[in-house]
């Protein structure tokens, strides 16, 4: 089997980033689109080189009357959303694990991904040892599922 | 002096404004700081504000208040801003504001942005913040002494005043058209009208939109963005520098809500983002109804608003609603008071959200002068309104007593 695109969500977290990737799938995360501009010279915004011109392209994925913020956010989770094969949404995270930063892009973002019909795993962040086990325990579950591996 | 302020702020840098917003800092003078905060300190700051917003970057918004209030950072001044559309946003801003007011003595200013916000639609609430930290001492002053001249150059009128002593010895207004022809003509008008001679001025302040072109054209002593010095004007001429007051400044492209202390504001607000509750929507709907402006305040006064259907803000479908109500044959008076109405509304939902409303409340500027303006301010506040002596001259006024204290002979 192929490895899949798997967005993670919170789309900023470095521990399901490197779950996906360990286990060989292509993690799709926000990092590398903010990534992609901070490395571009050209652009000269701080501190992350979005421009007027980002919130304005997030329009194709909500309307003009949301926040710029949000259509500043989409703009770069949108075409990840787009290349999406599976996803693993975790539900009110610790802010160390990784945050959008806006309860309603995360509004978006979960319902796009579930309107794409691709495998979802959906957690609830872990609260002590013994749920954070089975929480990694899922993960794994989840991402050797997408292989065709039972096991 | 470089002035320390506090950013405590959500969605700027998704926006891509965040640039902008350094670039009007280093235009003012101001060095932005992002109050340090812990993990540990969002919970905390939750359960003392008694706000538990879902959005993570206002949770940490809160933190960031709390290490203001809490002194663990040490600023001068503190910039909200959230998302323009944001509900949550708004709530959030408008509760670290009251936060702030009532834990600290900083001032504290908020906005609303869109991507579309640039450097220059903060200026003028930057510039403003700094004077109200660096020039307290100036702003402070509550007398007139000498001959000073002041000159408020807006967008839509050019005013102008000579003071003595505390005394307005002449006045004289006339629209702006171009920043310093206007400037220079109300300036020359004011020695037609007192037969002083330039020598014998000892100060010129200039203030309003035009006030760096003007100013350096007339080698001012003082250029000094208006909100400060309108405040100044407004609290003089309304013999409110003792206390609390607040203002009300309906300008012709925007509008300006300013809490004061002693003369000195301590916050303020200005709409930007929409003209419906501006001067000019007023004079459009002056200009529809083929009246001049003290006219359709006179109409106002007579008509009843109840009777018009507006369901727009926007200054074109504000109009739409109005010339559909004419067209079915309503009163001219019940569209003129439905205007006033409009403005004195939107300027309650906005501006009166973002600023305490303390009494005296005074207005000020050219649109003080339409009376129905001012009665549907005090039927929308249910609150008595002061329109001062001169209160189209406020800023002038303002900008008189300023330079007074910058005269050579001060």
């Amino acid at each position: 089997m192929l490895p899949k695109k798997v967005m993670i969500f919170p789309p900023n977290s470095l521990i399901l980033y490197d779950l996906v990737l360990r286990f060989g799938h292509k993690p799709l995360a926000i990092m590398s689109k903010i990534g992609e501009k901070v490395r571009n010279p050209e652009i000269d915004s701080p501190p992350i080189n979005i421009t007027y011109e980002e919130p304005r392209h997030g329009v194709k994925y909500c309307a003009v009357e949301v926040p710029s913020g949000v259509r500043g956010r989409m703009a770069l989770l949108g075409p990840l959303i787009e290349e999406a094969e599976a996803a693993i949404i975790v539900d009110d995270p610790d802010i160390s694990f990784g945050c959008s930063g806006c309860a309603r892009t995360n509004e978006l973002v979960i319902q796009m991904l579930y309107e794409k019909n691709i495998p979802i795993l959906r957690l609830r962040y872990p609260r002590n040892n013994d749920e954070a086990r089975e929480f990694v325990r899922s993960i794994v579950k989840f991402l050797k599922s997408l292989n065709g591996d039972k096991g | 002096m470089t002035v320390r302020i506090a950013q405590i702020s959500c969605g700027t840098e998704y926006s891509g404004i965040q640039g902008e917003v350094y670039r009007a800092a280093e235009i003012t003078g101001m060095h932005i700081v992002f109050p340090e905060i812990d993990t540990d300190d969002i919970k905390r700051a939750m359960d003392v504000i008694g706000l538990y917003p879902a959005s993570t970057g206002l949770r940490v918004m809160l933190a960031r208040a709390l290490a203001v209030a809490e002194g663990r950072v040490e600023v001068d001044g503190v910039i909200v801003m959230t998302c323009f559309r944001c509900a949550e946003g708004a709530l959030v801003r408008h509760t670290i504001r009251r936060f702030l007011h009532k834990t600290t003595k900083i001032p504290v200013i908020s906005y609303s942005f869109t991507e579309r916000t640039k450097a220059e639609n903060l200026l003028l609430r930057f510039e403003a913040l700094v004077n109200m930290i660096e020039r307290r001492t100036l702003l402070a002053r509550k007398k007139h002494e000498g001959l000073t001249i002041g000159i408020d150059s807006g967008s839509t009128m050019t005013k102008g005043v000579v003071m003595k002593n505390g005394e307005i010895l002449a006045a004289y207004w006339l629209p702006t058209i171009d920043v310093v022809t206007s400037g220079l003509r109300v300036y020359e008008e004011l020695f037609k009208k007192t037969g002083m001679s330039k020598s014998q001025v000892e100060a010129i302040g200039v203030t309003g939109y035009g006030r760096f072109i003007l100013g350096k054209e007339l080698k001012a002593n003082l250029v000094q963005e208006e909100i400060t010095v309108c405040s100044k004007g407004a609290a003089y001429l309304g013999n409110a520098q003792e206390s609390y007051s607040t203002i009300i400044d309906i300008g012709g492209a925007d509008n300006k809500a300013i809490a004061l202390y002693e003369g000195v504001p301590y916050s303020f607000t200005v709409g930007g983002i929409c003209a419906g509750a501006s001067g000019r929507f007023l004079e459009i709907t002056a200009t529809r109804l083929g009246v001049d402006l003290m006219t359709f305040g006179e109409l106002a006064l007579k008509g009843d608003h109840r009777k018009i259907v507006m369901n727009a803000y926007c200054i074109v479908f504000g109009m739409h609603d109005l010339v559909t109500a004419l067209a079915r044959g309503a009163r001219r008076e019940d569209v003129a008071a439905a205007a006033c109405y409009s403005v004195a509304e939107q300027f309650f939902e906005q501006q009166f959200q973002e600023v305490e409303v303390k009494e005296p409340v005074l207005q000020i500027g050219g649109t003080s002068l339409i009376k129905g303006l001012v009665k549907a301010f005090e039927d929308t506040l249910k609150m008595k309104i002061i329109v001062p002596p001169y209160s189209q001259f406020a800023g002038a006024v303002g900008a008189a007593i300023l330079s007074s204290a910058l005269a050579k002979s001060s």
